[in-house]
């Protein structure tokens, strides 16, 4: 960026940047909008931009009708203990091939890998009747089994290349010094590594809040999460428009939030390193 | 350093996270292969009979499923050629000096945290109605006829949409790539008088190139199992004509109940991810430090 731009150089590509921004950044935008509107101006042609007459009516229909906290609070539960148990698992693991390297370390970190290319629909129907058999459709403990298991080789990934960054000189100070293993873990290696875990930690958060092909198939009311409830519009009744738009602003507004914050780790975690 | 004490650890740390992945992926896997000889239907539990490859012959021959492998194959060569052929200038815009960089970044990359089912359900109702959706005020507004998206060109709507949710991605990944160009060497091709255009192909393409790969490998995994943009907008239709092979899959196993059919699908769609799978994994080990 040291390089001399003339004035007029930056102000086409500030305009052509913000063009298309805005365009991509329409839909969400227009969802907003509608969801301050009543169902009349959501649907009226030509459709009205700023000036309507603003109502909060939508949200609290939402809630009143479809008990929409009850599937927000599904979602944070399942999302959110999904990824915990992943965390709790993988810490582990990634500790031990990020410092007690084998031989077999890189096939098992590839073979980690691997298991998720496996597409969810080819086990749809053996998940489908294990469920079945043991009660689980519908319920919140099944779902955070599935998401925690589907996004595991992304957590052990993530934690992995995070873990090899902090070096290890570090770690055989410490050692020389008389600390022990456990002292080393707590005292040395979690700081350093909290970054990467609260990263890890939110981009999982993200992708299990969004997951939406084991909820969609495995959920209908008890446990359904919000990916769930918003695909119950799918078969409307009379104008819903802007209920829709009031219940899906509240489905993504938190998601979108965190996610800003996470765009550099999403790169990180989702090519698995080969992109840094 | 690894001592023998750390190498014992090592191991007892790693095998609770290595046997679930095994077991995660081994038995739903095996189960699968195991219906997927049977005759066997949920509707009629009682009755199921061992045959052979029976369910592949009749799957792998069903005109359904060669019209669901080419909507999936459309589907993701069309998203991929658009997230790329716009991530790629976007990713460039994007990465020169423009004003209030970081707000246009944040609305670029927005898409990609919105759940599918939101995106479908808004681009469908919002966006492409053919009467009140803004799309068609927009045609409207230039005096063309206002399109009737998923009657007239659902695949095609539906390829928008996802396409939709995947530019942020592509575009993000190249422009992180992008980030890490040398600049020194851009600079010395400048002074000896390179252009713009000649500089981009000769340095800046070649630096994308495994970006690019990577964008490609990591979207068709994604791709090839697209459901819930599908499940809430199109249910596969009109006729077959939205029906990927997961959504294919999905309508012989939960709406069909047949067990071994869906099985043999399911299987099908295993092999098909493990070939782009085999490629990623290469790439990625590549460059993997263990």
């Amino acid at each position: 960026m040291a390089r001399k731009v003339t004035a007029r150089r930056v102000w086409v590509s500030t305009a052509a940047a913000w063009l298309f921004g805005f365009l991509i950044f329409l839909p969400i935008l227009w969802m907003v909008l509608t969801s301050f509107k009543t169902e009349l101006e959501a649907f009226s042609m030509p459709p009205k931009f700023l000036l309507f007459h603003w109502t909060m009516e939508n949200y609290a229909t939402v809630q009143e009708r479809s008990d929409y906290l009850h599937h927000a609070l599904n979602s944070i539960l399942i999302a959110g203990g999904s990824t915990l148990i992943a965390m709790i698992i993988a810490i582990p693991a990634a500790w031990s091939m990020a410092f007690a390297p084998t031989k077999r370390t890189k096939d098992v970190l590839l073979w980690m890998l691997s298991t998720k290319m496996m597409p969810s629909v080819g086990v749809l129907v053996p998940i489908y009747l294990i469920f079945r058999d043991f009660g689980l459709l519908d319920t919140r403990a099944g779902l955070v089994m599935i998401l925690c298991l589907g996004n595991l080789p992304i957590v052990i990934w993530m934690l992995f290349t995070y873990f090899k960054e902090i070096p290890k000189d570090i770690l055989e100070a410490a050692r020389m010094d008389g600390a022990t293993i456990g002292r080393e873990l707590v005292y040395v290696l979690t700081p350093m590594a909290v970054p990467g875990l609260a990263s890890t930690l939110l981009l999982n958060f993200i992708l299990a809040w969004n997951e939406a092909f084991w909820t969609l198939n495995l959920s209908t009311l008890d446990a359904a999460p919000l990916t769930t409830f918003i695909a119950s519009y799918s078969s409307p009744e009379g104008l819903f428009w802007a209920k829709l738009s009031a219940a899906s602003t509240l489905a993504i507004a938190p998601i979108i939030i965190l996610g800003w914050f996470t765009q550099r780790q999403l790169v990180r975690g989702l090519t698995f390193g080969a992109v840094k | 350093m690894a001592t023998q004490q750390t190498q014992v650890l090592g191991r007892a740390l790693l095998t609770p996270a290595v046997a679930l992945l095994f077991i995660w992926m081994i038995v739903p896997l095996a189960m699968t292969i195991y219906f997927s000889t049977l005759h066997y239907s949920l509707l009629d539990s009682e009755n199921w009979s061992f045959v052979g490859l029976e369910n592949f012959r009749y799957f792998l021959t069903d005109p359904a499923f060669l019209t669901a492998l080419r909507n999936t194959l459309v589907l993701v060569g069309s998203v991929l050629a658009i997230t790329i052929l716009l991530g790629t200038p976007l990713a460039l815009l994007l990465d020169q000096q423009v004003i209030g960089r970081s707000i246009v970044r944040l609305m670029v990359i927005a898409p990609f945290f919105v759940m599918p089912t939101v995106s479908a359900l808004v681009w469908k109702n919002l966006l492409m109605h053919p009467v009140s959706g803004l799309f068609a005020w927009v045609a409207t507004l230039v005096g063309a006829t206002p399109i009737d998206w998923f009657n007239d060109v659902p695949l095609f709507a539906v390829i928008l949409i996802v396409a939709w949710q995947w530019l942020p991605f592509a575009t993000l990944i190249l422009l992180t790539a992008l980030q890490s160009q040398d600049e020194e060497q851009k600079e010395a091709a400048e002074m000896d008088g390179a252009s713009a255009l000649s500089s981009f192909i000769y340095l800046t393409l070649p630096h994308l190139a495994r970006p690019i790969t990577v964008v490609i490998l990591i979207e068709t995994i994604f791709l090839l199992t697209v459901f819930a943009e599908i499940f809430v907008t199109t249910g596969g239709g009109p006729g077959l004509a939205t029906t990927n092979i997961a959504f294919l899959i999905y309508q012989q196993a939960l709406v069909q109940y047949d067990v071994g059919n869906a099985s043999a699908g399911g299987l099908v769609a295993v092999v098909i991810a493990n070939i782009v799978a085999f490629f990623l994994v290469r790439i990625v080990g590549r460059n993997l430090e263990t």
